[in-house]
């Protein structure tokens, strides 16, 4: 396919990483966090973290909405579906979510609730169309790539007048995140997790361009580019960091320019303030609460907005006890030091969110990283 | 999540929708976040809504730069 197999190169990637091993300077270490998942699925997948030497070493970030997304935003979502009789649309990626009492979208499917997976907003529209005697709730979850079609949706409904349409809004924000992660303790004062700059999320960066994350640059001095999802795009970028590092300098560079501007999408982000506004705090899976992270639906739309229509009070849930998504999410642990990693925790019954979808860290290894864990042991014959 | 793909306008529709061409399927999308798409561009699809366009021209710039930047040189593809 047009701007896929091209990205794709394996013998030109190698020759990238021999450029970035020739560049390293001699006894410095290199952290760089990738922020989204999709970057670290690519890293996964296509094994740039082999082919990298062995100095440079990517932190997973916490970009994977679906890994962020508490347990209690589940909860709002089952109870909905179970207990007020709704239609519950909603992506695929959140269907295997753990939430409380050994629940998950899936098996509260298996109970008996109305659940449907959608493909895209516009579909979940259609479900309420289709059926005007039933509430149809639309889980929206996603960074800045989701929300977009989520506020067309809600502007299409008040067009139509729909009268059982609403959207349970869990929109969380980029830039809020990274900072929060700068500010973190673990990164300003114990220094456990090293930061030397940022590889730049690809398709939000579509959306929102490059602008938003000049401040990072000027205000906390980290570098950062914004790379495609492609794996020369990645390898590319993990080269323009090194060079950044090594000159000392910390700008916002953009590797992924077929496609991110300055400016970003402004119909995109139009529409966006048309129908949502910041919300004061949003809980994050690993996170905690951050402050101005995620969007609620504008008191113009109220009619649309799930958690006014019916009530719904947040109750934040702690996650299970060994669980250290918390700890991956901001990139002080890796995957292989959880205790469950691999064995109580797999794809197949996740009990934290990182391993639920392919973009998160836990599954990104499990599927493509957790042999080469184990030593090669060659045996005589 | 944010998983996206670059697509081939084929037909503008009304209503800000858009038949693509995905490396030979095709699919109708919404274009109503991009309103510069024209029928030959391509577009970044997610979600069911195009996103982004790509500029064919910073793609090839992007391309030259990799050429460059790697130290052995790429083995031609067969």
């Amino acid at each position: 396919m047009k701007y896929v197999d091209e990205f794709r190169d394996g013998a030109l990637a190698r020759g990238i990483a021999d450029r970035i091993a020739a560049e390293l300077q001699p006894g410095r270490r290199y952290s760089f966090m990738e922020f989204c998942g999709g970057h670290t699925h690519a890293i996964a997948r296509y094994g740039i973290a082999e082919l990298l030497p062995p100095e440079v070493r990517m932190i997973h970030g916490p970009g994977c909405p679906v890994c962020v997304l508490p347990i209690g935003r589940i909860d709002q979502a089952i109870h909905l579906a179970l207990e007020r009789g709704a239609i519950l649309a909603t992506y695929g990626d959140t269907m295997r979510v753990p939430a409380s009492n050994s629940l998950s979208l899936m098996k509260a499917k298996a109970r008996g609730a109305d659940i449907r997976m959608v493909y895209s907003a516009t579909d979940a529209l259609a479900l309420a169309r289709a059926n005007p005697q039933r509430e149809v709730v639309f889980l929206a979850i996603g960074f800045e790539t989701t929300t977009p079609p989520t506020a067309l949706v809600i502007r299409q409904a008040a067009k139509e007048d729909l009268a059982n349409f609403s959207v349970l809004s869990c929109h969380v924000l980029t830039p809020s995140a990274i900072t929060h992660i700068l500010e973190s303790a673990e990164v300003r004062q114990y220094g456990t997790v090293p930061i030397d700059g940022f590889i730049g999320p690809a398709h939000v960066s579509i959306v929102i361009g490059s602008a938003p994350y000049q401040h990072f640059a000027e205000e906390y001095r980290k570098p950062v580019v914004i790379a495609g999802f492609e794996p020369l795009d990645v390898v590319q970028a993990i080269g323009m960091l090194v060079r950044q590092v090594n000159a000392g300098r910390a700008e916002v560079e953009n590797e992924f320019i077929r496609a991110v501007t300055p400016e970003g999408n402004v119909a995109a982000q139009a529409v966006v303030s048309e129908v949502f506004e910041l919300r004061e705090r949003f809980e994050w899976r690993g996170l905690g609460e951050v402050p101005y992270s995620a969007l609620k639906i504008r008191p113009a739309y109220a009619r649309f907005d799930a958690e006014r229509r019916f009530a719904l009070d947040y109750r934040p849930v702690p996650d299970h006890k060994q669980c250290e998504c918390g700890a991956i999410l901001r990139g002080v642990k890796r995957p292989t030091d959880c205790k469950l990693f691999g064995t109580v925790c797999t794809p197949d019954n996740p009990m934290g969110s990182c391993m639920v979808s392919s973009e998160g860290a836990c599954a990104a290894h499990y599927s493509y990283g957790r042999f080469r864990d184990i030593p090669v042991v060659s045996v005589p014959a | 999540m944010c998983l996206a793909l670059p697509a081939r306008v084929v037909a503008l529709l009304p209503d800000d929708q858009a038949q693509i061409d995905l490396g030979g399927v095709r699919k109708t999308v919404s274009v109503a976040l991009t309103p510069d798409a024209r029928v030959g561009d391509y577009v970044i699809v997610h979600v069911g809504h195009a996103i982004g366009l790509i500029d064919a021209a910073e793609a090839e710039r992007t391309l030259a730069l990799f050429a460059e930047m790697a130290l052995t040189p790429s083995e031609p593809s067969a």
